[in-house]
């Protein structure tokens, strides 16, 4: 198990490097256009051969790759940061405040993820600017999903509240403030760290989900959700298996997330 | 006395789920109609394009239209149609929602119900076998089946469907049954490795009388739960299939209004599926809740 974690994190290193350097990396930008080459098979100016409108499917990748595997854990680290404001506070108060939050995360856990998350999409404007689509994709994401985390914070929070070593804390004179942040905060980060790792997967599945409806990233720029969106033109007739390379590395990047996972992050 | 106190528990019981089920939908309601009312472009008009208007027809047209709806004002007269079943018109399909529900909420619970039955026999069936079995080779091709499809994303799998000419509708058992297997799996093998389990099977009793008499009634409170939380995840997965597939379901109307802005529909949609999911997961609670007193 140790092995399988350590070669998928060797592997997570591998592909975010590649896609942090996509600018050397890459033959060419993602928006260029090869005119006299659309849909090209793979060749030594193309690993991956080229799309409908002439771009280089390889840049394309690792581009797209960049912007999801970037703004996931940004999404999952905005998700897990208003979790642990909600949940830590709400569990730390108790009372009243406990019970909204608890409501609150009731009425957020009950709307289906997928149709919440269209609807708030839908509420802001779709036509923008690819960057802009980007950053309301992802922004939208770690605002929507920190009610479950919310909960998980909030019952560990009310844990600590009632343990023996906050009640000595309390009995040797710690106030509020200094009792949340030096004792609480620094038991909590367990769970916080395992919740950031359970939504990074999440987040980069939702976005392309969102992406591939037209729901996500705007073109040109690319992201997985776009490029497997263009699936949906893949016919067996045409024989472009290289159209799958997408696919296969967000499975491999997906799983990798899964197996880093510590079986006690994973049981949280 | 005893039927009596546990009839009184039981309409307690059921009488909080209702309750919460009605608070719930009707902050969801406030909530919906927050989002119609503050969306940009609400309250505009294809009469502020008529160029036969004058300037002062066009700021009277609007001022009575802003005053109509104050957000209070827009809450109350929401919930009114709401209560009266006018769920409204659709802005990009010119139909009343209500018969949009009626035509294509059918084609969507038939694609969840199949699905639905489609996960729970594969993944049951494979946590059955994997545990009750004890073969490494079982377990190994159900983790490893779960696996890759818990990394496919729904609307990926319906297109590699389309492309397959594969029967769209069982999509959703394959998006689910991950789910399925790898919760049902955990659970059974915890309760498979409970004293009372192991003290029975050392007296020597079979593996299907184990089963049935010593893991599944501990595990069916959770199995059930399970189920409660299996509807929701068809329903948010049944928008990229519908879409993708082209089935006339509730998710490729949730899709098109997405895509077209229909905020009015978009809102009743969810809290359509948010009342079907929130009575799956009441319905489950207190089935399992009932099924966690008779195994007491």
């Amino acid at each position: 198990m140790k092995v399988a974690r350590i070669t998928a994190l060797a592997f997570l290193v591998v592909v975010s490097a590649a896609c942090l350097f996509a600018d050397f990396v890459a033959p060419a930008p993602y928006a260029r256009q090869f005119r006299d080459v659309p849909d090209a098979a793979p060749s030594h100016q193309h690993l991956l051969g080229t799309d409908s409108l002439g771009r280089d499917r390889f840049s394309r990748v690792l581009y797209g790759t960049r912007v999801s595997l970037l703004l996931a854990p940004a999404a999952a680290l905005l998700a897990s940061i208003l979790a642990a404001l909600i949940g830590g506070t709400a569990g730390f108060v108790g009372g009243w405040l406990e019970r909204c939050v608890m409501a609150a995360t009731d009425l957020f856990l009950s709307l289906p993820w997928l149709f919440l998350l269209i609807t708030v999409r839908a509420l802001l404007p779709l036509n923008t600017a690819p960057f802009t689509s980007v950053l309301i994709t992802f922004a939208l994401l770690g605002c929507l999903g920190w009610a479950a985390a919310a909960r998980v914070i909030c019952a560990d929070a009310r844990t600590f509240c009632q343990s023996d070593f906050i009640l000595r804390a309390r009995a040797s004179g710690s106030g509020g403030f200094r009792l949340l942040w030096r004792h609480i905060v620094p038991n909590l980060k367990p769970v916080l760290y395992a919740q950031f790792w359970i939504a990074v997967p999440v987040f980069i599945l939702a976005e392309a989900n969102l992406g591939a409806l037209g729901l996500g990233v705007a073109e040109p720029l690319p992201s997985w959700g776009s490029l497997l969106r263009e699936l949906e033109s893949f016919s067996p007739l045409s024989s472009q298996p290289w159209q799958f390379v997408p696919l296969v590395l967000l499975i491999a990047v997906v799983s990798c997330f899964h197996l880093a996972m510590k079986k006690q992050e994973l049981s949280v | 006395m005893n039927s009596s106190s546990s009839a009184r528990s039981a309409t307690r019981t059921v009488a909080v789920h209702a309750t919460r089920l009605a608070v719930i939908l009707l902050l969801g309601g406030f909530l919906g109609a927050t989002l119609v009312r503050v969306a940009p472009g609400f309250g505009t008009d294809e009469s502020d394009l008529d160029s036969r208007l004058s300037q002062q027809s066009m700021q009277a047209l609007r001022q009575s239209r802003s005053s109509q709806d104050s957000l209070a004002g827009f809450y109350v007269r929401y919930l009114g149609r709401l209560l009266h079943g006018d769920l409204g018109t659709s802005r990009t399909l010119q139909q009343p929602v209500t018969q949009l529900l009626k035509d294509r909420l059918p084609e969507t619970l038939k694609s969840v119900g199949l699905g639905l039955a489609l996960a729970w026999t594969l993944g049951l069936t494979l946590a059955l076998a994997s545990v009750m079995s004890r073969s490494w080779f079982v377990d190994l091709f159900g983790s490893l089946l779960a696996g890759v499809l818990l990394c496919v994303p729904a609307a990926v799998m319906a297109i590699l469907f389309v492309i397959a000419q594969a029967p769209a509708r069982l999509v959703l058992g394959l998006i689910v049954f991950p789910k399925i297997f790898r919760y049902a799996r955990n659970l059974l093998a915890r309760t498979a490795a409970m004293p009372h389990v192991l003290t029975a099977r050392a007296k020597g009793l079979g593996g299907t009388r184990v089963l049935l008499w010593h893991v599944l009634p501990v595990a069916a409170p959770q199995l059930l739960a399970l189920a409660g939380v299996s509807v929701s995840v068809a329903f948010a997965a049944a928008i990229p299939v519908e879409a993708l597939c082209d089935l006339p379901g509730i998710g490729q109307l949730a899709w098109k209004a997405a895509l077209g802005r229909d905020l009015e529909l978009l809102v009743n949609l969810t809290m359509v599926v948010t009342a079907v999911t929130l009575v799956a997961n009441s319905a489950s609670d207190l089935l399992g809740n009932s099924a966690r007193a008779g195994a007491v």
